[in-house]
């Protein structure tokens, strides 16, 4: 009994450390977007995964043949929803840096970018996610993408304007 | 620029610079993936033993106290001068 405990355990681990191996850069790059943090400099985004990822751990036995990416992808997604709301206060273009193509966006701008295109989940599953109407995740969308094309000229943009105008 | 366009400008923008993953997230994930079990079955155990003591009390009450038992009157006036 005790020896097919131990063999579950490390075949949970193996299995385990073959998902974070997998999925870490990928979900590493989500979060770095998310929180407009510099690619070598990314305190929020690191502890943001590490929260995500260990929240997949603790629910592993339980996913029932759930995708734990899509689970790690989602605990992502509501926590920075819920972090950024309490920190930036949800005003927009808090704190720019400058090192990230997202920084000029506001949090749920972002948020909705990296979902919807980086991501690429559907807009239904965005918005249930977020707790949106379909429509708003729609006009979100729109407006990031204007956003980030076209970098609106004024006293904003003086952080980020210059260096990405590609189109 | 139509739709797929600007979406796929947008994905070429997000798709640069991807940022290095730190060696240590593994333990540290597993770490705190741990802890958090660790508490949470501690949070279930500590419930069911609640509940298992409530019950109990429960039970030894209703035994000493027989609620289900009419208790005896007491708003009759005695019977004197019959």
């Amino acid at each position: 009994m005790g020896q097919r405990h131990a063999s579950q355990d490390a075949r949970r681990a193996r299995e385990f450390k073959a998902f974070v191996a997998g999925a870490a850069g990928r979900l590493l790059h989500a979060a770095t977007l998310l929180t407009a943090e510099a690619p070598d400099d990314n305190p929020r985004a690191r502890r943001l995964l590490t929260l995500a990822l260990a929240h997949t751990y603790a629910c592993w036995d339980g996913l029932h043949g759930e995708d734990p990416y899509d689970r790690t992808r989602q605990y992502l997604a509501t926590r920075f929803a819920r972090g950024a709301w309490h920190q930036y206060g949800g005003l927009a273009g808090a704190r720019p840096r400058p090192a990230s193509p997202l920084a000029g966006l506001a949090p749920q701008e972002r948020l909705v970018l990296v979902l919807r295109l980086y991501e690429g989940v559907a807009e239904e599953q965005t918005a249930a996610l977020l707790g949106l109407p379909t429509e708003r995740v729609h006009t979100i969308c729109d407006r990031a993408t204007a956003t980030l094309l076209h970098p609106p000229r004024g006293p904003a943009p003086a952080v980020g304007g210059a260096k990405m105008a590609p189109s | 620029m139509n739709r797929p366009e600007r979406e796929a400008a947008v994905r070429r923008i997000m798709d640069q610079a991807p940022p290095p993953v730190p060696p240590e997230l593994h333990a540290e994930v597993v770490r705190r993936g741990a802890r958090m079990l660790r508490r949470r079955r501690a949070a279930r155990r500590v419930m069911w033993s609640l509940l298992f003591a409530a019950s109990v009390a429960f039970i030894v009450w209703a035994v000493l106290a027989r609620p289900w038992v009419e208790p005896p009157s007491q708003t009759t006036p005695p019977l004197t001068d019959w």
